[in-house]
């Protein structure tokens, strides 16, 4: 697999870590912002092979994770309309809403479909006139862009069955916010590939200017990884604060301004409420003037009660990097990947599941 | 956050491309990526190609890497 | 039981799947031969050692490549009572048909069934047919039971490994599961991955020549690999160590799992064996494993240890070690 499989050299990833044993000194907190960054490193077992002096914290990017009870129990009361099909990414049907859950729901009835893409939820409104079609989209910059190419393709195909609950949330700015409250004490941050793909390294010079901190956009493979690292432990020990590439194959500094346009051609910024941050002013995304029809909210006139979190739940402190999943009462008792409490259990890169996955059973 | 990898594209047609990925072939769309040529490395993301990966920079950093072994070593 | 309904994961073979046969069926059904959980039944009838199992077969689609339902139907019981080292005899075959279904497509089931049965060395010696109304059922569920003997001397199940045991399979892990997906997603590929559905009870008899000393024998069918090895290592009490680099995957299976977001050792086999094998044999049960069609790219992925009992851990490539979990619920398809 070109690309992919040459990121995994073992003898690679074994050079570069010597070379990290070599210049690391300092006692370090780096930040992975992203869960596919946490799954990757645990299913690697990076943690592991790091010297002691290294930390690695898992933070608030897992569009799952960080989606708010509200939005799944608008995505349960829309699946119970009888005319509704609801499409949408496998990784939200088993996230518990204040009482119930997608894959619950489906168990009873609901015509919940997965899919792989965006395009796949506009064909089954092709596919199906007589019925209606809510995509229930999460995702941050990277996946927004797909949603907002499906509303222009129904659009252009002027399909009257088509809408989007939206969940998406934008990146930047929820490592501002974390960083105004510095609780954990960040010495780095691992940047999200995959994200930067579509913005470029522009949105993130504050973390660096404003706050002195060093940050590596990472690629997803362990050797790159490990390399990221490497950039950022060199940062650390010259006491410098830049922000770098280090997955340049996939990340041209502009990032890539047509799926921007895109993507604010059909939403524009507003607040968005975070899972155990709160509301992050100009984090979220809504459906542009424009593109109301499009807003399945409005359109089904969805009204769901004051959502309930579990009390116990410590999701909101496993975001912010401020406990890992062992220091909360009910990791790993009322807290299981079978019947998760919250989100940081169900979703596959949720910090509770990947530490519970891979073994962390305190 | 986000799973995306590396496919080449080998065929298009209007916006879409059928992107190879190891011996699986992929319909994905180009509607984020239309400068996106035959015969190019995308990274795919849910059906969707975001990004053109810069094969040059990809050898360069395998370039680095292994300098850095070569260093290493010697 | 956790849950109020049954959820299709209940189904995966993960660990809802153990979860409701331990805390429902278990307790009900409760005897000596069915507590033991292995693939069959070991049960005596006038002094004759039998082997018996059952299993359904609902896949979809029923046609993939590779194979189809009814094939499925005759290896999934013929392995289960190979994994036992007995020798297959005689299958039952129900039929469960959605109302629609054509004629010509069951006729094509029905035959595959006896080619492969043929090729098992079995017969298929009774059956039965319903018909359901349309959308009571997605075109046709098989059910086979089966029964075979225990040659002497050979005392296989999943609770006997040991540590310092060696870690088999004969081949390529997750092509069927990909087969099956494929055909579901639309995914092409510019070489096909075929199903590696296949009767294994040749295969197992080419193994027990060269050794009758093999402690495990299980068929990684649903919930793949790594749930398999967990069933293993809790039966057994024992821990699994696997070797990342010697797992064989083919790259299209990969890359397939890495466009679904899924777990290669998760994903389901049909014509795959898990062995578990004393070290000093080991070398010449692989051998003849290797000599044998459906077992030509076997290879030693992991061996059994004293430590964490109840758990396998993977060695990753790159030198990291962690723990390899029992699936929960289904895989699904994520972007994320």
């Amino acid at each position: 697999m070109k690309f992919l499989k040459e990121y995994r050299d073992s003898r690679l990833a074994g050079e570069i870590l010597e070379k990290i044993k070599k210049i690391s000194k300092k006692p370090v907190k780096f930040m992975e912002v992203c869960g596919t960054h946490t799954v990757s490193i645990f299913r690697h077992g990076i943690r592991e092979i790091l010297p002691d002096n290294i930390t690695l914290i898992s933070g608030p990017g897992c569009p799952v994770c960080v989606t708010p009870n509200r939005h799944i129990d608008e995505a349960v009361a829309l699946c119970r309309l009888p005319e509704v099909i609801l499409a949408t990414f496998g990784d939200m049907m088993k996230v518990p809403g204040s009482k119930s859950s997608l894959a619950a729901e489906k168990a009873l009835g609901a015509d919940i479909r997965i899919v792989y893409s965006t395009m796949d939820a506009v064909d089954i409104a092709v596919n199906n006139p007589e019925k209606e079609v809510v995509f229930f989209g999460i995702g941050f910059e990277t996946t927004s862009p797909t949603i907002a190419a499906a509303v222009l393709r129904a659009e252009r195909e002027g399909l009257k069955n088509f809408s989007v609950l939206g969940a998406q949330k934008l990146i930047p700015q929820a490592i501002r916010a974390l960083l105004e409250n510095n609780e954990v004490g960040i010495n780095g941050f691992i940047l999200p590939g995959h994200v930067s793909a579509l913005i470029g390294i522009k949105p993130y010079e504050f973390i660096a200017q404003d706050f002195g901190i060093p940050a590596v956009i990472i690629g997803f493979e362990p050797v790159d990884i490990l390399q990221g690292i490497l950039m950022l432990v060199k940062q650390v020990e010259s006491g410098t604060a830049r922000v770098e590439i280090q997955y340049s194959r996939g990340v041209p500094p502009e990032g890539n301004p047509h799926a921007m346009k895109v993507l604010f051609t059909v939403f524009e910024p507003g607040d968005a409420l975070w899972r155990g941050i709160g509301t992050i002013p100009g984090t979220g995304l809504r459906i542009r003037e424009e593109y109301q029809k499009y807003d399945a909210v409005k359109k089904f006139g969805i009204e769901v009660a004051e959502s309930r979190e579990h009390p116990g739940c410590r999701c909101g402190e496993v975001l912010r990097g401020l406990i890992t999943p062992l220091q909360c009462g009910l990791y790993g008792k009322a807290c299981l990947p079978e019947q998760p409490v919250g989100p940081c259990m169900v979703s596959v890169e949720g910090t509770c599941a990947a530490y519970y996955k891979y073994g962390k059973r305190g | 956050m986000c799973l995306a990898i590396p496919g080449k594209i080998v065929s298009i047609e209007d916006n879409l491309a059928e992107v190879e990925i190891a011996g699986v072939i992929r319909r994905v769309s180009l509607d984020l990526a239309p400068e996106a040529k035959l015969n190019d490395y995308v990274l795919v993301h849910a059906g969707f190609a975001i990004q053109v990966i810069d094969e040059k920079e990809a050898l360069k950093t395998l370039e680095l890497f292994k300098e850095l072994m070569e260093h290493e070593v010697s | 039981m956790t849950e109020k309904n049954i959820l299709l994961a209940h189904g995966s073979g993960g660990r809802l799947s153990h979860q409701l046969v331990r805390e429902l069926f278990l307790p009900v059904f409760d005897n000596d031969a069915l507590n033991k959980l292995d693939d069959r039944a070991e049960v005596f009838a006038s002094g004759v050692r039998l082997a018996f199992t059952t299993d359904s077969f609902v896949v979809s689609p029923p046609f993939f490549e590779g194979g189809d339902i009814g094939k499925l139907a005759v290896c999934g019981t013929v392995n289960d009572l190979a994994m036992g080292g007995a020798e297959p005899l005689y299958l039952s075959a129900g039929f469960i048909i959605e109302e629609g279904l054509p004629i010509d497509q069951l006729k094509a089931v029905v035959e595959s069934m006896r080619k492969t049965a043929d090729e098992a060395g079995v017969k298929i010696v009774c059956g039965d047919t319903k018909v359901v109304e349309r959308g009571s059922a997605d075109r046709i569920f098989i059910n086979t039971s089966g029964i075979g003997v225990v040659p002497e001397g050979v005392s296989i199940s999943g609770s006997l490994a040991q540590p310092g045991d060696k870690v088999i399979i004969n081949g390529f892990i997750g092509d069927h599961g990909i087969a099956v997906m494929a055909e579901r997603h639309g995914f092409s590929f510019t070489e096909k991955v075929v199903s590696d559905c296949a009767p294994l009870n040749g295969l197992v008899k080419a193994m027990l020549e060269v050794s009758t000393d093999i402690h495990v024998l299980r068929d990684p069918t649903r919930g793949g690999v790594a749930t398999t090895l967990n069933e293993i290592a809790s039966q057994s009490n024992v821990g699994v160590v696997l070797r990342e680099d010697m797992i064989p995957v083919r790259d299209q299976v990969l890359a397939a799992c890495e466009i679904l977001g899924y777990d290669p050792l998760y994903v389901a086999n049909e014509g795959k064996l898990l062995a578990v094998v004393p070290a000093q044999s080991a070398d010449r049960v692989l051998a003849a494993m290797k000599k044998h069609p459906y077992g030509v790219d076997s290879a030693i992925i992991g061996e059994v240890v004293a430590d964490h009992p109840g758990k396998v851990v993977l060695s990753t490539g790159i030198g990291g070690r962690r723990i390899v979990d029992m699936l929960v619920g289904e895989q699904l398809p994520r972007i994320c």
